[in-house]
């Protein structure tokens, strides 16, 4: 009975993390405008409809490319620190990184409403790139913290021995330290791209005339006969992001098989 | 010449290698987090008149935020909010991070940690959304409730106020809590477990004088990490909060985009970081005398 | 001595205000088994790291093959080396491992497998290139590593405490596999260890260090016999001091008396110089001590004394013996001969011992 009784309450909580994301898909296939139970029957109309809103498709257009630029612009930033964190020690390291570090709890709309400001007066007009360099600055901290494992878990031994057979040090950076790191690399990236497609209150704030997915859903929350095709939506989005963070996974849970460590488990 | 020496031998050292490794990052931050967040600090002491910014140096916006009862009431409510999120979250985190890391095998808890953490990663908007549509007037739990017969009328207390804010939040930020509180607890050496039972302790009171001890840090964690976003939260009590659930972060987005009062805004801002950052102290601070007088 | 391989001169060596190396000057022989011996901290391995250029001498001249290695880096110099933890890259097979540092020279595909086969066979692992190198076994991961240091040929093969990660077993029998490796290539091995049972084995010569200096390089018999000071004499393997005192000096001769053992007389070399300002004691190895059982007679000189302790060992006995008027008991070692009782606890017994085995610290 060790346990038993925890069990059941991890259990529950569970039930309790999954129930709201379970109603996505009920609801969308649900043929009926109000959500409620009873169900009335199965229909694939909501699916159908988000083929037909071409606001959506601007808007789906417009956050890939920002979530692409920012996955790729917050992992290098982020392979630098982390490696510079992971092999080198200077003076005023832990201040520095701390202050890198900082979005991660930081009040997401401080962020947004401070860039905002600056922004707005040196008389810059607004659009995808001031979402990115905001999306940027909160995914860097995420990125680092996978990939600080990553580089941690690197045995500086390895890099030695490459140059001790004859590797220069960046030919040892591109056939060693790279590949070794590629999983963590991957992992932030996608991760990267996630956040940075989910989130809303910079790109609320720091969005021009091209409103991002989450900006264009906040909108279509106001009229409840959209409600449906917001679910299914949400359907589409969660069962896309389930598919990246399980990748994510994998390739982290590799990074730790290949470099040899143990696995600790989880993100963060 | 002696200067390009200096930089040469700078050049081959580790600190000057970390320290140029790690500067795009860091000219990052310090352009686009430390000057912006220093700008907002100097458009709190400025003001606004329809358009124009009047740059002089005044405490006006501080004296009205302090006078003006709308603004301290939100003040309070936030904090009471982030507290009672806070609190709910890490109580119910605890045990799970606990089972985690005592019952499940080795093998399986990456597993875990994994399921626990995919609901964070899965769009906050629709999350929270989600739970409108839950605890709704003709929601789910409602018609759910009223389908079976348990109630004969809508429970209203759940949707549109502040519990609905903090049932919203704390299902947010569930595995925020879990994961500091959940490596805590995996670094405690099992030895040190067998050292208390073999010393006399029971299982409860090994718990109460050695395992909770050493979590501490992770629950401290867990709290400031929690408390700290909750805080700022704009869209929970946007959906689901209704008038009476609104917080700081919404009084400044109004100040920031409806009223076009940047100035009152950055006000605010500054006010909420601060009494956050000085509510975490406090806490920080409580905590350690409480562990220095167990010792 | 044949040419001098490596030549380290007045090697000096900073970390921050740490001064890790205070002055080392040693020449290696080409085709040498060098060992560096001391315990952790020693600076053996910052010594090594200075060889294989991981780390630049804060002062002083190491040269290889007669060649300044100021400002040639880690992958220009003519050493490979083989790491503690082996650093077998884990992303590639047995093979990419091994063949890792031909990837420069140019080889063809067949040429540059040829090679790898070699090299693997050399160590023993014939066969096995085409293995993930994160499923082999300790042993294995050493024999790979040796390889793929060796394939490259190169002067001076450096060991950092390669056989620490082995066990008991494992590492005699690699000790005997490198010994007969290295005069199967010809090359010039460096090694660093802290077990002094690993060097004297393995060791054509051996440098003792403590605390950032040599304190003394000589070959293992006459370390073991005639160490030069008694910090030296105590770490490599177990000595015995006595109180001593020096009654005259003639030439080449030394009369002193020992306690319990009474007047000795003694060559100039038995009296290392440079112990520096300690009271002067002799120090003794186990086995140069015997016990006389009844009946028999001593070669040189004879002492009384009294059983303290008994260790049994199986092939050996080591007594804790105490001889007539000292303080301290001395440990001496008695191989167990068939037919020869161990002797119990408070036993009154005579010792023989020899002058010749003694060494002057003073």
């Amino acid at each position: 009975m060790k346990g038993g009784w925890l069990k059941i309450y991890a259990l529950a909580y569970l039930l309790f993390l999954y129930a709201p994301i379970a109603l996505l898909p009920v609801f969308a296939f649900n043929d009926g405008t109000i959500i409620a139970f009873p169900l009335r029957g199965f229909t694939l109309e909501w699916f159908a409809e988000l083929g037909r809103i071409e606001a959506l498709h601007g808007a789906v257009l417009n956050s890939l490319v920002i979530a692409v630029s920012t996955a790729v612009l917050a992992t290098v930033l982020g392979i630098c620190a982390a490696r510079s964190a992971a092999r080198y020690d200077y003076p005023g390291k832990r201040g520095v990184m701390g202050f890198i570090m900082l979005p991660l709890v930081l009040p997401e709309i401080i962020v947004a409403v401070s860039l905002l400001v600056v922004l707005l007066q040196l008389g810059l007009s607004l659009g995808a790139w001031s979402v990115i360099l905001g999306h940027v600055l909160i995914c860097t901290p995420f990125s680092i913290a996978i990939l600080n494992s990553a580089f941690q878990n690197l045995d500086r031994s390895l890099e030695e021995a490459a140059v001790d057979l004859g590797e220069t040090p960046w030919s040892t950076f591109r056939l060693i330290t790279l590949p070794l790191v590629m999983p963590g690399i991957i992992s932030s990236l996608l991760i990267s791209f996630t956040i940075s497609l989910d989130e809303f209150i910079i790109a609320f704030f720091l969005t021009g005339a091209e409103p991002t997915l989450p900006v264009y859903l906040w909108g279509q929350l106001r009229f409840p006969q959209k409600i449906p095709v917001v679910m299914a939506l949400g359907t589409i989005l969660v069962a896309l992001s389930i598919l990246l963070l399980t990748t994510a996974e994998y390739f982290r849970r590799r990074g730790v098989a290949r470099a040899g460590g143990k696995d600790t488990g989880g993100f963060l | 010449m002696r200067l390009a020496q200096k930089i040469g031998r700078m050049r081959r050292t580790d600190a000057a290698s970390g320290i140029l490794l790690v500067s795009p990052t860091a000219l990052y931050a310090i352009l686009l987090l430390a000057a912006p967040l220093a700008t907002i600090f100097a458009f709190s002491f400025w003001t606004q008149d329809y358009l124009t910014i009047d740059r002089s140096w005044t405490l006006a916006n501080y004296r009205t935020a302090i006078s003006e009862p709308i603004y301290g009431q939100l003040m309070l409510r936030s904090l009471w909010i982030s507290g009672a999120v806070t609190a709910s979250t890490v109580v119910l985190a605890f045990p799970i991070a606990y089972f985690v890391s005592f019952h499940v095998p080795p093998a399986r808890k990456s597993l875990w940690i994994f399921l626990i953490t995919i609901p964070f990663w899965t769009s906050y908007l629709i999350r929270v959304f989600l739970w409108k549509v839950i605890l709704g007037y003709n929601g789910v739990l409602n018609s759910t409730l009223l389908g079976l017969g348990i109630i004969d009328a809508p429970l209203t207390f759940i949707l549109y106020n502040a519990n609905a804010v903090v049932i919203t939040l704390a299902h947010a930020f569930a595995p925020f809590a879990i994961l500091p509180i959940f490596v805590a607890l995996e670094k405690i050496d099992r030895a040190l477990l067998e050292a208390s039972r073999d010393l006399g302790e029971t299982r409860v009171t090994t718990f109460l004088r050695v395992t909770l001890p050493l979590a501490m840090p992770g629950v401290v964690a867990a709290v400031l990490i929690v408390f700290i976003p909750t805080i700022g939260d704009y869209v929970t009590p946007r959906l689901v909060g209704g008038p009476d659930g609104l917080m700081i972060a919404n009084m400044i987005q109004t100040q920031f985009l409806q009223l076009n009062n940047a100035p009152m805004g950055a006000t605010l801002a500054v006010l909420a970081m601060f009494i956050v950052t000085l509510v975490a102290l406090i806490f920080v601070g409580l905590n350690r005398r409480f562990l220095r007088r167990q010792q | 001595m044949t040419r001098p391989i490596i030549q380290l001169q007045d090697v000096q060596k900073y970390f921050g205000d740490y001064h890790a190396l205070r002055g080392i000057n040693a020449e290696i022989a080409e085709g040498e088994f060098f060992s560096l011996l001391g315990p952790s901290g020693c600076g053996k391995t910052t010594l090594l790291r200075v060889i294989a250029g991981f780390e630049d001498v804060s002062a002083g001249r190491v040269l290889i093959d007669g060649k300044p290695m100021e400002g040639v880096p880690a992958n220009r110099r003519p050493t490979n080396m083989v790491f503690q933890s082996y650093a077998i890259f884990p992303h590639l097979s047995v093979a990419g491992n091994v063949g890792f540092g031909l990837r420069r020279a140019g080889l063809t595909a067949d040429e540059m497998g040829r090679r790898v086969d070699e090299a693997l066979e050399m160590v023993g692992l014939a066969g096995f290139g085409r293995r993930a190198a994160h499923a082999l076994s300790g042993g294995q991961r050493q024999r790979v590593a040796l390889a793929r240091a060796l394939i490259l040929k190169p002067r001076v093969l450096l060991l950092d405490e390669p056989l620490s990660a082995l066990d008991k077993k494992l590492r005699e029998q690699m000790q005997v596999e490198l010994i007969k490796l290295q005069r199967q290539v010809g090359i010039t091995f460096i090694l660093v260890t802290h077990d002094q049972e690993e060097a004297l084995v393995m060791s054509d010569r051996i440098a003792v260090m403590f605390d950032g200096e040599i304190a003394q390089m000589d070959d293992p018999e006459i370390l073991y016999r005639r160490p030069k000071s008694r910090r030296v004499a105590d770490f490599i393997g177990v000595m015995n001091f006595l109180p001593a005192e020096v009654l005259s000096e003639t030439g080449d001769r030394i009369e002193i008396e020992v306690a319990g053992l009474g007047r000795a007389e003694i060559s100039a070399d038995q009296a290392p110089r440079g112990g520096g300002g300690q009271a002067p004691s002799v120090g003794f190895r186990p086995e140069t001590l015997t016990i006389l059982y009844e009946g028999q007679q001593a070669n040189h000189r004879e002492a009384r004394a009294v059983v303290e302790e008994v260790v049994y060992y199986g092939d050996m006995t080591y007594y804790d013996v105490r001889l007539q008027g000292t303080e301290k008991p001395v440990r001496l070692s008695m191989r167990n001969v068939f037919g020869r009782e161990v002797l119990p606890i408070g036993t009154e017994t005579r010792i023989a011992w020899s002058p010749g085995a003694l060494v002057l610290f003073r």
